[in-house]
Formats: C-alpha cells, structure tokens, sequence
C-alpha cells in the first residue's frame, strides 16, 4: 500500500504539472454526484482521483469531533459513528453507495435533518486542502470554538471542488437520536406550510418535514418521553415504515424523483406560500426547500426570477438542459468577489473550472 | 488629504454633531474593552444610515484613508484599536430593530442593535436569538459577526455562524453586497462563513438577518463538585458519551472556587478541586429524562457533592458565582490577564497541570474556568503590575499557554478573536502559505488594504508585538460586565 504521503505528493505533481500547461484537472471522488452542477470546461482534462486517499484519522466520540480523508466513503464513516451512538447531523444525501466525504463537502448537500440541526457548512470545524499551486494548507482545526483566521475551511462547502483539493475534514458529530417517530396527516399545501412554520416556533422536538399530495409527513426525534408527549399533543399517523421514507426522500428514490424531466431545488423563506408554477412539487425543510418537476412548460429563467422573488434561488439539479446553467447566476458585485477568490486559490484555473460557474 | 480637509468633506453629507475631530471627542473611542491597547483616531464619524455609511467609504476609499469599525466596543483583542491616521466608523447609531418575523423566526436588525435587545424584542413571540456572549447586555450584533461571537450556550445552539442567515455588507469601494439569503442556503461560495468573524477586515455589515429560536420550556441545573479536576474531566466526557448534548457545561478549577464562593456565596462546595456545571434545557419531558442521566453520570464518574437546582432562583444562583469569575479574580488580585484558547477537551488534564506547573515556575497565581462543554479555556493569570517585571512575565506565562493549546492541537482564540492581542501566536498556529491565503481573502474584498490594517492577521516579513487583556486594579472598561 502506498503511504499517504506518497499519495499527497502524487497529487501535488498531477496539479503542478497541470498548473504548468494550464490543464484543467476534475477532481473526482466516486462520481455520485457527476450529475450535480455544470460540466467542466475544456477538453483533454486531467483527472485527480482522491478515492485513494481514504480512512479516518481521528476519531473520539466524547470530543464530538471526527476527521476524516477526503476518499473515506460517506457509509464507512457513517457505520464508524454510528458504533458510538452518534452521526452526521446534517444526514446527507449519498446519491451512491460509494459516495465520499470530500464530494459530499465539496457539493455541500444536507438532506432532511437540515432544517432542525444544520447544514453541512454547520458542522464543518476544519479542513486539509491542496490549493492550485500544490501546497499543503490547513484551517480551522479540530475544536468547536476557533475565531483564529477567516473561515477558509466553510469556504470549501459547496464550492464544487473550484477552489482546492480537499484532503482531509474535520466534522463535530451529534449523537443519534434516542428514539424517533414518523408520523403522517392529511391536508392541503397551504395549511402544511403555515403548520410547519408555527410548529417550528415552538419548542418541540421536530428534526423532519415534507409535504406531497396532501399529506404532512414529520418526523419526530429525541428523548423517548419528549417524542410520546409531542406526538400526542400534534396528533397525526404514525408511519411505521418511517426510515424509509425518509431516506428516500433524502436520497430521491422516492416516486416524486423518479422522472426523466428536469428537477429543479428551489431554497426560499420557509413562509412562502405555494409556488404557481405548472409540475409537481414536493416540499422539505419547513417550507424553506421546494423541489419541482418541470415538464418543461416552464423556461430556466421564469423559474429563477419566482425563486429570486420570494428571496431565494433555483438550482437545476437533475437532468439538464445544459444551457441553462445548474446555479442562480450571481448579481456582478459578488461575482466580482467570487472571481478574485478563485483567481488567489487557483492562479491557473485548473480546479474543476466551470463545474460551479463558467467564470470560475 | 489632511485631517481638516477630510472633517470638511465629511461635513457636506454628515451634521456637524456626527463628525468629531477635537481630541476632547475623540478620547471616548481610543481603546475597545482591551484597554491596555490605546490610539487615538483621527476623526470619528457616526452615521445614522446606510446611505451614510456609503459617502464616508466612497470618500475614505478616494482618498486611501483606512477605516476602523467600530460597535459597542466591548471587543476584548483591541479589534476596535483605531489607527492614527485612520477614520473610526462607529455604527452605534444605525440601532434599529427593522423587522421581526414571527412565523419566519427571524429578524432583520441594523448593525448597532445590542445582543440581548433582540431577544428582548422576540420574547413576546416566544422566541429569542440564541448566541449568549457574556457582554450581551451591551455588545451589538455587528460586533458578535465580526467576532463570531459565543456564549455559554453555544455547544448545543451554535456560534453567531450558525444563527444568521444574510447580511448586507459594504465594500471599502461603498458598493453593497447581499450576501447569504432568506433560504436557508445560497448560490456560490459561502461568503457568509466568510465574513462571520472577519473582524472589521472585509466589508462594512448594515444590516443582519437573524434566525431566532422558540424560547426552551424548562432550563434545569446540576451542579457536581469533584476532588480531582481529571476526573471532572472524564465526567464531562462521560456525560457526551452517553449520548447528551448539555445546553451548558462548565468547569471551575480549585482556586476559581475559592474567589468566586467569597465573592457571591452560591453555596459551591470549598474541599472540591473542581466543580461543573451542566444544565439541560428543552421541553419538561426532554428536561426531566436528561437531569436524571446527568445525575447517575456524575455520581458514577466519583462526584463528591451533588446538587440539583429545584427552581429558577437556585439555577441563577448557581450559575451567579460562574459569571462572578472575572470579578473575582479582580478582588483577589490587583491585576490579571485572560487567556482565550481552545483544546480538544481529552487535553485538559494536561493542559491544567502544565499551566499549574508553569505558575509554579513563573510564581503567578492563575484561575481557571473553563466552557468544558466546547474546550474553550479561559485561564486568568493573577499579577501585580506594580512589581517592576510582573508584567512582563505574565505575558510570557499566557503566551506559553497559548503555545500549548496549539501544541495539543486546539487553537490560540476560540472566541475574543485576535485583533492586535494576538497577531503574534498567529505566527505559531499558521504557516507562511496559509498565512498568505488570508492576505488573499483579504485583497479579494479590500484589495488596498484600507479596513482596520494591521489587525487580525500578521504580515509575513513581521509579527507584531505581543499584546493582553490588563486589568490594572479592577479598572476594567465595562466593569458591570460578567467577563467568561
């Protein structure tokens, strides 16, 4: 087996020497994510694959904290906490059983534990990273409290690889729930929308929502007593198959994403009411993510100017029309910025370029 | 441009009241809660509005003036120090609460709004913001993003990071930036991370969207005293063990209790060599199957006195002597220092007797308490600035245990941020090429280098000198606040 250094310095060679001819390189982990955001430029691209640089570094269950390899898959580290009574708060989507640490930062998804214990940029306490010249950086740590320096280690979620190589990732990790019920009730779209709201201004131990064809579904997380009483006091269904669900929406096996039409994710205020737009929709978060099935009677732009309205934006998450671009483009100002932080992190603009934004 | 001509400038968009130039004016803004740092700015200018604000970057920007901002000024790492030849920005008057959205749970909030006034306005929804630092009855939340400020609360409810969804910031060229969102996520880099604790160094904040939170049902206290701090240690890990995530969780050490128990009477246990406080909040059901668990815990992890607090009054009074610490170190000591530094908590043995041995070697007293829940020390070394070379050596005693933080792999300020106090251990915690990614991050927003210079992160070719938090005989600025 190679030593992990060996591996970190093949890397640095393969980024050099692409930084030499200007070569963009795609940095891949298991590819289950390929489908997600805008394809690279360029043709004749180089690829790092950072599936070898794999495993747990550190991990102790009282400090909360684990760090792991870039190339961990997301299952061998979830199994890892699980063992110890304790998970990824965020719960985030695999799209893929090979599915690895560094995509699952790189792209920054959460699934349906979002809305009650944050996202992954939550949870993110320190990163390892290789920058477009090759060197060997590191920020944050491995602490919950740490105001030493800029946020270099959150700039890394969701940034589509654009920025740097990730090598390593410190996470704080949250101990699993003692007992969770799912539990369903009928209504119309309206009505789900202002209950979640109010239920979520109250203390009450909801870690799950989603609304589809009338039915309220909530999934209820914590002390066994505290689930019983809440459960009893809101009422509804319970849903005995309720992991299931919940990781089928949270992995998009569920009916509503089995389509070949483009699905769209818009993130806007959790009180927006319903959304007129003509396709299925099926809401999460409280309100606060809405996914649609364009049957493609809707153009891109329609869509981004009502998710803009409402104070948010529209991705175009599945099943491109290329043209379109995957992301909400961004006002010149903060383009502006997003530029010259590319420019500082990647002076060759050869990580993943295009993959977030064709500016970077 | 000279100092009378910028005044002139300054006077065509501002009242005259808004622009102060007169030393007697400009005294009040020379230090933030690090006293012991002092500079008197130039001019200091107090807009009313963000229109405002943007003339006076425009200007300062056209005429390369550098800008330091300025909150509350209850920062504690000289954040707020002026520059002599700099403008002062103070954002004190752009105080209002804009908008609270109940059903949204949030509140949109100008720059100058103090911590506490936003829960205070969301306390008849039932709700409130969760960040607790323990200034909070005075320092504003423009200040808590720039810091990225904690609280005692912050293991379970997060850190400012956690708790805002969207700022709107200006550049040192006046151009405004929305960054973040009214979603819960937004598109390209999260520029929100970014500038949450970037201490007055990327771009001028006018306006924060906060998420608030429902107010917990019941908040319940136990307190357990321990004759041996490593096993107090190992209680706090037993308690995250076994699966709870305490809403606080705080440690005092032996001499701590002394000061604070002469001080305040909570009624803490003096034969204990250290004693932690854990409390649990949420619904009565969550509460009562918690405090349960916390109880057999610490009695299995070998408490030698355990208490439980039967009502409010008694949660308050136990938590009294915790928020007493500060104060007390200042009744038994004519000065002293506090250090910030973060450790991953399975250090802290080490790390307490490394300090005891260190206060042995360098024959200074030091106290130690400690947010045992998140790994943030705050060890205060007790001196008499008026024995010729105490000073000196104090400062010699916090540097070597900042040093070990680092070396135990925690970090050198996990929540007063490093402003001037500590540019130079950030020599120690970040190598050359890391240090020069913050110097880009820095130019991508403020190429010129014109927002509070000189602060937060050093420059390559200097480390500048080392700094602390000196109370000289309990003439503290904000002396009324608890200090942990």
């Amino acid at each position: 087996m190679e030593s992990l250094q060996t591996i970190i310095n093949e890397f640095t060679v393969i980024i050099r020497t692409a930084a030499e001819s200007k070569t963009p390189i795609i940095i891949r982990g298991s590819g289950s994510k390929d489908f997600y955001g805008n394809q690279v430029v360029g043709e004749n691209n180089g690829s790092l694959d950072v599936t070898t640089y794999s495993g747990i570094v550190d991990y102790e269950s009282t400090e909360l904290v684990v760090t792991a390899r870039a190339g961990t898959r997301l299952a061998d580290l979830e199994a890892a906490l699980h063992k110890q009574g304790q998970m990824l708060a965020f719960e985030p989507p695999y799209f893929g059983t090979t599915a690895t640490l560094g995509g699952c930062v790189a792209t920054g998804l959460s699934g349906p534990r979002r809305v009650s214990a944050g996202a992954v940029r939550d949870f993110v306490l320190g990163a390892r990273l290789l920058d477009g010249q090759g060197n060997d950086l590191r920020f944050g740590g491995q602490v919950m409290k740490n105001v030493a320096g800029y946020d270099v280690s959150r700039l890394m979620v969701g940034a589509m690889g654009t920025l740097g190589v990730l090598l390593e990732v410190s996470l704080k990790v949250l101990p699993l729930p003692q007992a969770e019920l799912t539990v369903q009730m009928q209504m119309n779209e309206a009505a789900a929308i202002e209950k979640m709201n109010v239920w979520a201004g109250k203390p009450l131990p909801i870690s799950a929502t989603c609304f589809f064809d009338d039915l309220l579904t909530f999934r209820l997380s914590g002390a066994e007593l505290a689930v019983r009483a809440a459960h009893t006091k809101l009422g509804g269904e319970v849903l005995v198959t309720g992991s299931a669900f919940w990781q089928s929406v949270c992995e998009q096996t569920h009916n509503f994403f089995q389509t070949q039409q483009s699905v769209w994710r818009l993130s806007i205020p959790s009180t927006t009411q319903t959304l007129f737009l003509p396709g299925q929709q099926l809401v999460e978060w409280n309100g606060a993510l809405r996914w649609f099935v364009n049957n493609e009677a809707v153009d891109a732009e329609t869509i981004r100017i009502v998710a803009k309205k409402a104070g948010g934006h529209a991705t175009l998450f599945r099943n491109h029309k290329l043209s379109a671009g995957a992301f909400q483009p961004l006002d010149p100002n903060m383009m502006k910025i997003h530029q010259r932080l590319k420019q500082k992190f990647d002076p060759a603009g050869i990580f993943n370029p295009g993959r977030l934004y064709p500016e970077l | 441009m000279t100092a009378a001509e910028l005044v002139k400038a300054f006077r065509v968009f501002l009242p005259a009241e808004a622009v102060l130039h007169q030393t007697e004016d400009l005294r009040p803004y020379e230090c933030d809660a690090l006293s012991a740092y002092r500079q008197t700015p130039m001019i200091v200018v107090l807009p009313q509005a963000e229109a405002e604000v943007i003339q006076i970057l425009q200007l300062c920007h056209a005429t390369q003036t550098p800008v330091v901002a300025r909150g509350a000024g209850t920062g504690l790492s000289g954040g707020a120090l002026p520059h002599a030849q700099g403008v002062l920005l103070s954002l004190a008057k752009l105080n209002q609460i804009i908008e609270i959205e109940p059903l949204a749970r949030t509140a949109r909030v100008q720059p100058g709004v103090r911590n506490l006034a936003i829960s205070e306005a969301a306390k008849p929804y039932g709700m409130y913001y969760a960040p607790d630092p323990s200034s909070q009855i005075a320092c504003s939340i423009g200040g808590n993003v720039a810091e990225n400020s904690g609280g005692v609360h912050c293991l379970k409810y997060g850190l400012t990071v956690h708790n805002i969804l969207k700022l709107r910031v200006l550049t040192i060229e006046g151009e405004c930036l929305e960054i973040g969102g009214a979603g819960l996520d937004s598109p390209g880099y999260d520029l929100l991370a970014l500038m949450t604790g970037s201490e007055g160094m990327l771009g001028i904040v006018t306006e924060i969207t906060v998420k608030l939170i429902p107010l917990p049902e019941k908040a319940q206290l136990v307190m357990a005293a321990f004759d041996d701090v490593h096993q107090a240690g190992k209680a706090v890990a037993n308690v995250i063990g076994a699966g709870i995530i305490p809403a606080g969780m705080e440690m005092m050490d032996k001499i701590t209790i002394h000061a604070v128990e002469d001080f305040v009477q909570a009624g803490y246990d003096m034969d204990a060599a250290a004693i932690l406080l854990c409390e649990s909040d949420g619904t009565a059901e969550e509460v009562a199957d918690e405090i349960e668990r916390i109880n057999a815990i610490m009695q299995q992890s070998g408490a030698i006195k355990i208490s439980t607090s039967r009502d409010e009054d008694e949660r308050l009074l136990f938590w009294a002597g915790r928020k007493a610490a500060f104060p007390a170190a200042g009744r038994v000591s004519p000065d002293y220092y506090c250090m910030d530094g973060t450790i991953p908590r399975k250090h802290l043995a080490d790390v307490l007797r490394g300090i005891e041995n260190l206060s042995n070697e360098y024959g200074l007293r030091c106290m130690n308490v400690f947010h045992a829940g998140d790994g943030n020390l705050h060890p205060l070394i007790l001196y008499d600035a008026n024995n010729p070379g105490e000073l000196e050596k104090t400062e010699e005693f916090g540097a070597q245990i900042l040093e070990m933080c680092i070396r135990v792999g925690g970090t050198i300020t996990g929540e007063h941020g490093v402003g001037v106090e500590k540019i130079n251990q950030m020599c120690s915690q970040f190598k050359t090429d890391e240090l020069e990614i913050f110097h880009a991050v820095k130019a991508a927003f403020d190429p010129n280098g014109l927002l509070n210079p000189g602060k937060a992160v050093p420059t390559l070719h200097r480390c500048a000198e080392l700094g602390a938090m000196h109370v000289h005989q309990g003439e503290e600025k904000f002396p009324e606040l608890s200090r942990f």
